[in-house]
């Protein structure tokens, strides 16, 4: 099984971006996605810094993959998409239908994302048929509603699984960010950049629920499926995707890497993660649970 | 402008009953849904059976309105079966289109029945040209339904560049999030709309009387908590109050109602296709009200766009029915963004 770094789905100043891909190079992840995927206002980086980092990560031996925006509404947004989609260089993740045909059109092979909503073998097929030489499976899909998909799956398709971080749960036209500081969306003067982890929604119970992130709401709690990588690799997932967090994100990569290496046990990797990760951890969708519920036991010893 | 006379008002039918209300009030036409978790409004004692369908469908047509079928959840990697005899039986009812999400079944749907008209689901979350053009360039699809999410201006530049038909919501629940992109509700209760056809399923809610109100949990997570005065609405997660930063309001949006009756000379201008109501959640006393005021307001609309004034009536009526009694112009508007 690879590794794979999914795109930075914060607003981080451009120095700390840069140190972060930085430490994302030496780091033992095979595969890094690339770009900004959650708000077309969020100008620090620009395409075009993106393809130079891009060119950087895969002197550093990455395999790179530019993700597209994934609630594409204006022209301007479509000309952005537009640009990546005809970069001649990199392999880009779709995460819009829209992408999808655009690289369709040119017979670019793309990564299926996990929006387009793959849920089933037909819709698979039809992806691949299109192009897909890789798929991220929803967020909501099980381990037992996975296996028909992987039987089905056409011969040299790739499964991606959403392994470790927040996870996207929903996008909006508006942005909860700007709403909570009363700023009008097209006004916002660009405060997700205070967030480095995003803004936390409590319940009134005090307890962490949502993550806002812009027009993007997280889970507040990480899913983690370190525990469960042997059931991955017996699944027949090719990659594990880590999202990155604001800290402690080439450590996690490691943990993972040394897990699936049979350097430690994923116990053991896990006492370490529980200081590192942001909130607690979360693997239900995997079960055919409750997004939020956790399921592996932690406490379980070596 | 060749729909400005055509613009079709599309009704929800959650039962027999509000099927004949809303076709007896001037719907052009009326959607419904099966009995199971084939649609988006799965819920306990709604919808039809394959009998109530051809017995909708006989007086809709014979009343000279269409029906239309929402097929619009994701069937799962095992047991698409139920979605596929869905499209089957839609056929064979004589049902006028069929409203879809999932491309596996857009594709079984124009390969079997070629003559069977499409309409992408809301659920499709298709809120580009280029999306939409994907969908009618690989099924052939006539009707696209948009997502909640874009500005008229917007919605204007898209219809531009698509030869598909476009569809609004005008008026009923509001969804902040975009269709078909959203699982906040199986993070916190296992079912969502793309999986289970439901948000924020009732069997998963909880009410509990405390020293500091009534609160309204699901699947065990405070929602939102009410004092004496207030009143308690259904706790639909994205509509509850919460605390960021030490702030406690409505984070992510307020309960209220989408109601675009005042944009209706534009939407007409623009060449809409048709305005869709939604609730099919909802009883046919709401269902006759809202088809009632929304067909006098095209008919009015239509006779003289420039001077269309809108009865305090009609949003007095729509005012009752709506959630929270509040309504929004929701993202058409760009400052609700």
């Amino acid at each position: 099984m690879k590794l794979a770094l999914g795109p930075n789905l914060y607003y981080w100043s451009q120095d700390k971006q840069q140190e972060f891909y930085s430490a994302i190079a030496t780091s033992p992840v095979d595969i890094v996605y690339l770009g900004e995927t959650v708000c077309s206002r969020r100008h620090l980086i620009r395409l075009p810094d993106w393809l130079e980092l891009a060119q950087k990560l895969t002197d550093a031996g990455k395999e790179v993959v530019l993700s597209t925006q994934t609630l594409i509404e204006s022209e301007s947004d479509l000309k952005t998409l537009r640009r990546i989609t005809n970069n001649k260089t990199f392999r880009v993740e779709a995460n819009d239908m829209g992408a999808a045909r655009l690289l369709n059109e040119q017979g670019i092979p793309f990564v299926a994302g996990q929006t387009l909503n793959v849920y089933n073998p037909s819709t698979l097929n039809l992806m691949a048929k299109l192009g897909a030489m890789r798929w991220v499976i929803p967020m909501e899909m099980s381990r037992v509603a996975l296996m028909p998909m992987q039987a089905a799956r056409p011969e040299g398709l790739e499964t991606e699984v959403f392994s470790y971080g927040r996870m996207p749960l929903a996008f909006s036209a508006r942005c909860f960010t700007a709403r909570h500081y009363n700023l009008p969306k097209d006004d916002c003067q660009f405060r997700c950049i205070d967030h480095a982890d995003g803004l936390t929604l409590n319940t009134r119970e005090g307890e962490a629920f949502l993550v806002l992130n812009g027009i993007q709401t997280q889970s507040a709690k990480v899913n983690n499926l370190l525990g469960e990588v042997w059931e991955l690799q017996k699944a027949g997932v090719d990659i594990l995707r880590i999202s990155p967090q604001a800290f402690h994100t080439p450590r996690m990569v490691q943990l993972f890497r040394d897990t699936m290496d049979e350097k430690i046990t994923p116990q053991k990797a896990l006492r370490t993660m529980q200081k590192l990760m942001p909130e607690s951890a979360c693997d239900g969708y995997w079960h055919g649970k409750p997004g939020l519920d956790r399921l592996y036991a932690d406490s379980m010893t070596d | 402008m060749p729909h400005e006379n055509k613009m079709e008002l599309v009704c929800p039918a959650g039962s027999l009953p509000a099927l004949k209300v809303a076709v007896d009030n001037g719907a052009d036409c009326v959607y419904m849904g099966f009995r199971d978790n084939t649609n988006a409004r799965n819920f306990a004692g709604l919808n039809f059976d394959i009998a109530t369908a051809r017995e909708g469908v006989r007086y809709a047509h014979s009343h000279g309105a269409k029906v239309l079928l929402a097929l619009n959840t994701y069937p799962q990697s095992s047991g698409s079966e139920k979605w596929l005899t869905a499209i089957d039986n839609a056929h064979h009812l004589g049902i006028d289109a069929v409203i879809l999400a999932d491309p596996g079944l857009m594709q079984y749907a124009c390969d079997t029945y070629p003559d069977l008209r499409l309409h992408l689901s809301v659920q499709g979350s298709a809120t580009n040209y280029e999306a939409i053009n994907f969908y009618h360039q690989q099924f052939g699809i006539q009707r696209a339904v948009l997502p909640r999410v874009l500005a008229l201006k917007q919605v204007e530049q898209l219809m531009q560049n698509t030869p598909v038909e476009i569809e609004l919501f005008g008026f009923g629940g509001l969804c902040v999030m975009v269709e078909g992109r959203c699982s906040l509700s199986s993070y916190v209760t296992g079912e969502s709309p793309n999986t289970c056809g439901v948000c924020s399923p009732a069997k998963s809610v909880q009410w509990k009387q405390t020293a500091a109100g009534l609160e309204s949990h699901l699947n065990g997570v405070l929602i939102d908590r009410y004092a004496d005065s207030e009143n308690a609405g259904y706790p639909t997660l994205c509509k509850g109050r919460f605390n960021v930063a030490g702030a406690t309001y409505y984070a992510i949006e307020e309960p209220t109602s989408l109601n675009t009756l005042e944009l209706l000379p534009d939407l007409m201008r623009m060449g809409i296709a048709a305005i869709k109501i939604e609730g099919r959640q909802r009883s046919p006393a709401y269902v006759a009200k809202v088809t009632r005021v929304w067909r006098e307001a095209i008919g009015a609309c239509r006779r003289n766009p420039d001077k269309f004034n809108i009865k305090p009536a009609w949003m007095t009526d729509l005012g009752k029915l709506s959630e929270g009694q509040q309504s929004t112009l929701g993202a058409y508007n760009r400052p609700w963004k």
